[in-house]
């Protein structure tokens, strides 16, 4: 008896410790963040304080009032670095995506020459450090005129994220079975139709994914985006928080209004396509 | 509706020769089973007459057209994967019309040949249900109703019950032998399993090593094996197989008795010959446990190793000459380890093999 009561004793303190470590560990994520969103809402002084005062006495909107307001009272071009933000990621994913898909269905489903060693090269590129490769890019892009160009920025993230999205899909891939094409190529389909109608749709949330991914490593950038755009028609919105230092002071609040407004399409889309992450799509076709 | 045509068929992977030349001709309305161990070939064969491996050499035929370098879609087949390869985004209804709906047909047209073919297989309560939500046989029962909605020429299966557990592979098996009844058409069935192919096939391809061993329907190839591999392979149990040399009218057992040269065979073994004689477990039975044997028999002690009762009749393991033995008690009665009983050989139903080729005297 005392056993059964001890070993029941003991697995319900673990549980218990199982969900203060958790919430220990989400604390430790979630905080810096919400220390943003805060900040958004209230005064320099109170966020300059020291130390910290956890509990707000005054939430307002001027810091964001502010923002959108005219150049001279502390405003910043928002929405024109939304749009090239907007523009420029979301083009360079889409380019992401297609070449990963190609490349990932390639390196999943055909044996070619030499398909280790360029998987391994397309993997090696990741291990370089992108702030590394700013001063070479920004001669290139300088002598190519692509300097400040949404077209510039366009290419480099999609050099960024091409191996990564390959690596994805090819897992993805991998996990259909071969047969689902041949099935579908006995039923009439041809090799392509048999991709569309079949192995993409089947394999349709790992290259979800592979574009979430692709999507906020374009939109959070910052380190490339500050060396090669200069003006407002292609800054982006990690390079326009900069605008908010000045040479004596930092605008702390209106910094962190900025950044909120970069979080909250990044948090959208995820979780706008979060219902497609969740695996299991393959289960049933054949047996496992 | 069509035969099937195999000439000289090869393929090569690489330097690597998988199939060696095979000839094959099947019939309309036929129902071949290709069989052998695994890496003999029949799946490739299968997949060759399917479209999805390309042929090395040689001509293949479905109906009067020849196919070589037909991609599946124009060779109006069928197939029936081992894993099902069901479409897992698709509901069965969908996954039953696919193929209709890939060439564009009517939707009523599409609705009709599937909603017939739910019938045929009972599939009609799972039709909104996507596959992930189905049993292992309702799966197999999808698999082979978007087979038959299309009305192919031709129907390949590629060992299409060895995921499932015996019971349901039994009650399926006689699903498919019915199936052939109802929609009647040329149907190439691959299998490991030779009772499979013993029940279901009008004719057995038995292969090896990419090679064609033997064409025959069942009882064929039970009754006249053309080698040992084929005799062995054909049969459960096994057949044994016993080395020994002519001697006279006897064929003297490698240190074992010697047993009088079977009289299908008498004339036409020489002096000295090594052969192998082969006999099944139901030829050999303990003294007083047999059926009555036509002509000749053949008598001996053997010690029983171990026995395995199966109800009606029990397995018995004895070792005759150094080489384990494997015969039936029937009316069985208990048998203990170690009990030396006299057997009978039944002499008229016994096969002869010449030890050098493996090959049959006939």
């Amino acid at each position: 008896m005392n056993e059964n009561l001890l070993h029941r004793i003991r697995g319900r303190l673990l549980k218990a410790l199982h969900f203060v470590t958790l919430f220990i560990a989400m604390a430790i994520i979630c905080v810096p963040g919400l220390w943003v969103v805060l900040n958004s809402f209230r005064p320099t002084v109170e966020i300059m304080a020291k130390p910290p005062v956890w509990v707000p006495g005054e939430l307002n909107l001027d810091n964001y009032r502010a923002m959108f307001g005219a150049v001279g009272e502390g405003g910043v071009p928002v929405l024109q670095y939304f749009t090239n933000s907007l523009i420029i990621s979301v083009t360079s994913t889409l380019i992401a995506i297609l070449v990963g898909m190609a490349g990932g269905y390639a390196f999943a489903r055909y044996r070619f020459k030499g398909k280790a060693s360029i998987f391994i090269g397309l993997m090696l590129t990741r291990a370089v450090p992108g702030v590394s490769l700013s001063l070479p890019l920004f001669i290139v892009m300088a002598k190519t005129g692509l300097i400040d160009t949404h077209i510039g920025l366009i290419l480099v993230y999609v050099a960024l994220n091409v191996p990564f999205t390959i690596w994805l899909i090819d897992g993805f891939f991998r996990q259909v079975p071969v047969e689902l094409a041949e099935a579908a190529e006995i039923d009439g389909c041809t090799r392509w139709q048999a991709f569309w109608k079949v192995e993409f749709p089947v394999a349709r949330a790992g290259v979800a994914s592979a574009g979430i991914f692709a999507f906020l490593t374009s939109w959070n950038e910052y380190a490339l985006a500050s060396q090669l755009t200069r003006s407002t028609f292609s800054k982006t919105m990690p390079v326009g928080l900069r605008d908010f230092t000045s040479e004596f002071t930092i605008n702390w609040g209106g910094m962190c209004a900025l950044a909120v407004l970069m979080i909250i399409p990044a948090l959208i889309l995820t979780f706008l396509v979060q219902k497609h992450l969740i695996a299991g799509l393959t289960f049933g076709g054949v047996k496992g | 509706m069509a035969q099937v045509h195999l000439q000289k068929v090869v393929k090569k992977y690489g330097s690597l020769q998988v199939v060696h030349g095979i000839d094959l001709e099947i019939a309309d309305n036929e129902f071949v089973v290709l069989v052998g161990p695994s890496g003999c070939g029949k799946s490739t064969t299968l997949r060759m007459i399917a479209g999805l491996e390309a042929i090395s050499g040689g001509e293949i035929k479905i109906g009067e057209r020849l196919v070589n370098d037909l991609p599946p879609r124009h060779r109006n087949i069928s197939m029936v994967f081992q894993n099902y390869a069901l479409y897992p985004h698709m509901t069965v209804r969908e996954n039953l019309g696919f193929s209709l709906k890939i060439a564009k047909r009517p939707q009523q047209e599409i609705d009709k040949a599937v909603d017939e073919a739910a019938q045929i297989l009972s599939l009609t309560e799972y039709m909104d249900r996507k596959p992930g939500a189905l049993s292992g046989g309702q799966r197999q029962r999808v698999a082979m109703g978007r087979a038959i909605v299309r009305h192919p020429e031709v129907f390949l299966f590629d060992e299409p019950l060895s995921n499932l557990d015996a019971k349901l592979r039994t009650q399926m098996r006689t699903e498919i032998k019915k199936l052939h009844q109802k929609v009647k058409s040329t149907i190439v069935y691959v299998t490991h399993d030779q009772v499979e192919a013993m029940t279901l096939a009008d004719r057995i391809v038995i292969m090896r090593d990419g090679y064609i061993e033997q064409v025959g329907t069942p009882l064929d190839v039970f009754e006249t094996p053309a080698n040992t591999f084929v005799a062995t392979f054909i049969g459960s149990p096994p057949m044994n197989l016993l080395h020994g040399r002519v001697t006279g009218n006897e064929i003297a057992i490698d240190g074992g008795p010697a047993i009088g040269v079977p009289e299908p065979f008498t004339g036409k073994v020489q002096e000295g010959q090594k052969v192998i004689l082969g006999f099944r477990a139901d030829n050999l039975m303990p003294y007083g446990h047999a059926m009555p044997m036509e002509s000749g028999c053949a008598e001996f002690d053997m010690t029983v190793n171990l026995s395995e009762p199966l109800g009606t009749e029990t397995l018995l393991f004895g070792s005759l000459a150094g080489k384990e033995v494997q015969a039936k008690m029937l009316n069985p009665r208990p048998v203990a380890d170690g009990e030396r009983l006299q057997f009978r050989l039944d002499l008229a139903r016994c096969h002869l093999f010449d030890a050098d080729s493996q090959q049959a005297l006939r």
